[in-house]
């Protein structure tokens, strides 16, 4: 379809603004660079984005089992509290802001006893983010005692891209270690890597292959017996949230992702909102600052000498907050471990109607998600993991994450969450037995799948070698 | 309680068994017994719809709407078109994921590609990514951009945002680096104490007190020591001002917030980053490129992905994952609202009613501290800030910042000439 740049006709506009009431001033030395923006109508506008939307499969636009993502249904109330006045047309540096800073503090006080930590900052816009302020308290940690040489982080070869990423960009090196057999960390491995250098462990838990590490508390102990401190990546939280806190599990900071387990929508990529929880010992070094109740009222205080800092500008995606507070007082103490005892008999549920025909890496219980490896049918037909990708698209279904976690080949990750229905699992293991049939019968047209969707497969390689990043004008 | 769970208990039960677990505690047969959880989580009981709708109405409602805002610092009340919340509330958008699977995201991959276009045409700049997380992160990323092995230092002006030194500071700690702040004269970035053994320098064009810098002699400066230069501008600003690209700049990046974001309490906002093709490879985050399909028909995908961190891990250029994809929706359908001409003509405006304000302020005897030429921010001198703001915080206004030697004021196009004249009038009074 067109770009707004091609829609766009020389003298077309909308009418937006009155004409300006105070004498025209110009400065001095103006830009004489063209502006090329489109020129529009509101009805062009309207039915540009009407059909990008249709280009665009949403989570009302059927199941989206998107490993690792926890693709839940966004909740249309906590939308509506986000877009109060009373919240949206706030400016961060204004005083009367009692509502917003009740917002952050019972945010603050319900995660931490979902978390079992002692104190929150909500700076951090993501999880990478998240994950980058909680290395840099462990690194002001070392650094205000002295452990100078501390210096490496070790994860699991089954972590996320951006647990190495961040590790690096906040200045350490990163010690690798694969995982065990069936999936967890490999203990002796572990006290290996171990010593004087290391500064911290990062690891979720269950884990990417939907494990729960049964020996996580030894793990947790190993590491800090050498020196280090455990950081907790929440992002999969929603298995075990009001069932297993990591706190007690031994980890001393975390980050949670609101627009995972919280149910915050992800926008296409963002905004999302990643709070870094950690114990007492580590409070003084959080960023930004803390918002504490006093004789009846909230107010900010500044952390003080020892904070890290500040990772990003005000108060980090306040509306994102909102929207999971609202979620939070909507659950209470029940419907939290409500929400992970349904994904989890979710994932155990499908999995357990895919297992006869698909190989599962996790032959045990799994927690909220589970995992394919298609290695077996790529020996034996050529369709690979994201043939089986592609052609579930055809069923009106987003696919589960693909080659990932990377200690397995040909990996379909696979997250249901709680929020879908045993009919719409029922619907979803027939297309994946289907297409299973299919791959075996005609392994060929696998690869050519999709057929339904607005484009077939794009060729990435020439997107990467030949790269066009904007719209060209002709001028 | 209140619940998303659509599964009633009988289809549980029904699962439950088929799945060969005897109850949803079973489950968790592979949790140790001392890991879980004893007893209930200590939060309160959960609510309806209702209640929970009525619960956050009120907690909204303790906090202050101003009907006029003279307040900027960052965060900027613009006027927000109709269109652009109903298209940035379709729900394909709102709920998406990052468009990993390219043939079911056309939509908004091409809405991303619309944006590095629009970020670029605003700029200048030859390429821009898909956003960061806000402009105060933005500038600290460009930083990033400019690592060397050999030289551990950054040059930051005086004069920036202090969330962007902040956030400078906080991440060159991490990796690292010293960061040497350049004090303001007049209101303006001092060069003088520039040398050749920094990676970079970080300016802000309209800087922190509103003051138009020298932004092409900054560069021109900067260069001469080898630095690359790294600009934070406002997006009004560059449609009026000199670009960053005609002044020289390498890195431009900025806080998107105004381009149809609500002030929202400091987030979600958005942080844009534009630079050349140079530097292309190093930019954070996700980029959308265009290609084809396998029928030989235009299509975007999620490209460059080699600096990226799931391909990468620690060899990355970055940890940039989730960004603030909704709202470069949100800047893209703005700047199509209004357009080449509107966008131009609010800058004017913006320009115009700042320095009318600034007038009626000087003859009410506030007095502006700095020279030089300003956008749509500007410092004046006042006694008593604690007193004045709040004699109009009584009727309704948000007056300007509070800074080191007056009040930072601020207009925007929303502030019509009847509400400037009211507020010198309570100014005067």
């Amino acid at each position: 379809m067109k770009t707004l740049f091609e829609r766009s006709v020389a003298g077309r506009h909308c009418s937006i603004l009155p004409e300006c009431d105070v004498p025209v001033r110009t400065p001095e030395h103006t830009r004489t660079q063209p502006l090329h923006l489109p020129e529009l109508s509101e009805t062009d506008i309207s039915r540009h984005y009407t059909e990008l939307a249709k280009q665009t499969f949403g989570v009302n636009d059927g199941f989206y089992p998107l490993g690792s993502c926890t693709m839940k249904y966004n909740p249309k109330v906590n939308e509506q509290a986000a877009s109060l006045e009373g919240f949206a047309e706030v400016h961060p540096l204004q005083d009367h802001v009692q509502g917003c800073l009740e917002v952050l503090a019972t945010a603050e006080k319900y995660l931490c006893e979902i978390t079992g930590m002692n104190a929150m900052t909500f700076q951090p816009a993501a999880g990478a983010h998240g994950e980058l302020t909680g290395l840099m308290l462990i690194k002001r940690y070392h650094e205000k005692h002295g452990n100078t040489a501390r210096t490496k982080i070790i994860v699991p070869d089954s972590a996320h891209g951006t647990n190495p990423a961040s590790s690096a960009m906040c200045g350490f090196t990163v010690v690798n270690i694969p995982s065990a057999e069936d999936g967890c960390v490999d203990l002796d491995r572990l006290r290996e890597a171990c010593g004087e250098d290391t500064a911290g462990l990062m690891l979720t838990n269950p884990n990417t292959l939907g494990i729960f590490d049964k020996h996580i508390r030894e793990i947790t102990d190993i590491v800090h017996e050498a020196g280090g401190l455990c950081y907790y990546d929440g992002a999969n939280l929603n298995a075990v949230m009001g069932i297993a806190r990591p706190g007690d599990m031994g980890f001393d900071c975390i980050h949670l992702n609101l627009h995972k387990s919280f149910s915050t929508p992800h926008g296409g990529g963002g905004p999302g909102s990643g709070p870094v929880g950690c114990k007492s010992f580590l409070e003084a070094y959080l960023p930004g600052e803390k918002v504490v109740f006093e004789n009846g009222e909230y107010r900010w205080q500044e952390r003080g000498e020892e904070s890290i800092g500040a990772v990003r500008g005000f108060h980090g995606n306040f509306l994102v907050v909102v929207k999971a507070l609202t979620y939070l007082l909507t659950l209470g103490r029940e419907g939290v471990p409500a929400v992970a005892e349904n994904a989890v008999l979710n994932a155990n549920y499908l999995k357990h109607l895919l297992e006869g025909t698909y190989d599962v890496t996790n032959k045990g219980v799994c927690m909220h998600e589970f995992v394919l490896t298609l290695e077996g049918m790529k020996k034996e037909t050529g369709v690979s993991a994201m043939d089986i990708a592609k052609a579930l698209q055809d069923y009106g279904m987003h696919p589960p994450t693909m080659y990932f976690p990377l200690n397995v080949h040909e990996a379909l990750m696979v997250e249901p969450t709680e929020t879908e229905s045993k009919e719409t699992l029922d619907a979803a293991a027939a297309a994946f037995l289907e297409i299973y049939e299919k791959a075996k019968a005609d392994p060929e047209a696998m690869h050519h799948t999709p057929l339904h969707s607005p484009i077939t497969r794009p060729d990435e390689v020439k997107a990467a070698r030949h790269p066009v990043l904007r719209y060209r004008f002709d001028d | 309680m209140g619940s998303y769970i659509p599964s009633t208990v009988s289809q549980q039960e029904e699962m439950l068994k088929e799945a060969g677990f005897s109850s949803l505690g079973d489950l968790y047969r592979d949790v140790p017994e001392d890991l879980k959880l004893q007893g209930e989580l200590n939060l309160p009981e959960g609510l309806s719809e209702l209640e929970t709708a009525k619960t956050m109405r009120r907690i909204a409602s303790h906090n202050k709407v101003y009907e006029s805002v003279f307040r900027g610092a960052g965060a900027y009340r613009h006027y927000i078109p109709a269109i652009v919340k109903s298209v940035v509330n379709k729900e394909e958008f709102v709920t998406a994921y990052t468009p990993y699977q390219a043939e079911i995201s056309q939509g908004v991959l091409q809405s991303i590609f619309e944006y590095q276009t629009m970020i670029c045409e605003l700029t200048g700049m030859e390429v821009a990514n898909a956003s960061v997380y806000d402009g105060a992160v933005a500038a600290a990323e460009a930083v990033s951009m400019c690592r060397s092995p050999k030289k551990k230092k950054v040059f930051v002006s005086g004069a920036v945002h202090p969330d962007a030194l902040k956030v400078i500071r906080t991440y060159c700690w991490a990796a690292g680096e010293e960061v040497c702040v350049l004090p303001a004269k007049d209101g303006r970035t001092d060069l003088s104490a520039l040398d050749g053994e920094a990676t970079c320098l970080y300016v802000q064009q309209p800087n922190y007190y509103g003051v138009i810098e020298d932004l092409k002699q900054i560069s021109e400066t900067a260069h001469g020591f080898g630095l690359t230069v790294i600009a934070g501008v406002e997006p009004f600003a560059m449609c009026l001002l000199e670009t960053p690209a005609e002044c020289g700049v390498d890195i431009a990046v900025g806080e998107g917030q105004p381009l149809g974001m609500p002030l929202s309490f400091g987030g979600p906002y958005l942080g844009f980053m534009a630079t050349n093709t140079k530097l292309m490879r190093k930019l954070p985050g996700r980029i959308v490129g265009e290609t084809t399909d396998t029928e030989g028909r235009r299509a975007f995908v999620l490209t460059l992905q080699a600096r990226e961190q799931h391909i990468r891990r620690e060899k990355a250029s970055s940890n940039v994952c989730s960004n603030e994809a909704l709202c470069a929706l949100t800047a893209s359908v703005y700047l199509a609202a209004m357009g080449p001409e509107g966008m131009k003509e609010a800058a004017r405006q913006c320009y115009s009613k700042a320095h009318y304000l600034a007038d009626r302020l000087e003859e009410a005897g506030l007095k502006r501290v700095y020279e030089a030429d300003f956008f749509n921010e500007f410092v004046t001198v006042c006694d008593d800030p604690e007193a004045l703001l709040a004699k109009l915080d009584a009727k309704g206004i948000l007056g300007g910042l509070p800074v080191e030697n007056g009040i930072l004021w601020c207009a925007t196009e929303l502030n019509s000439k009847a509400e400037i004249d009211a507020l010198v009038k309570e100014v005067s009074a």
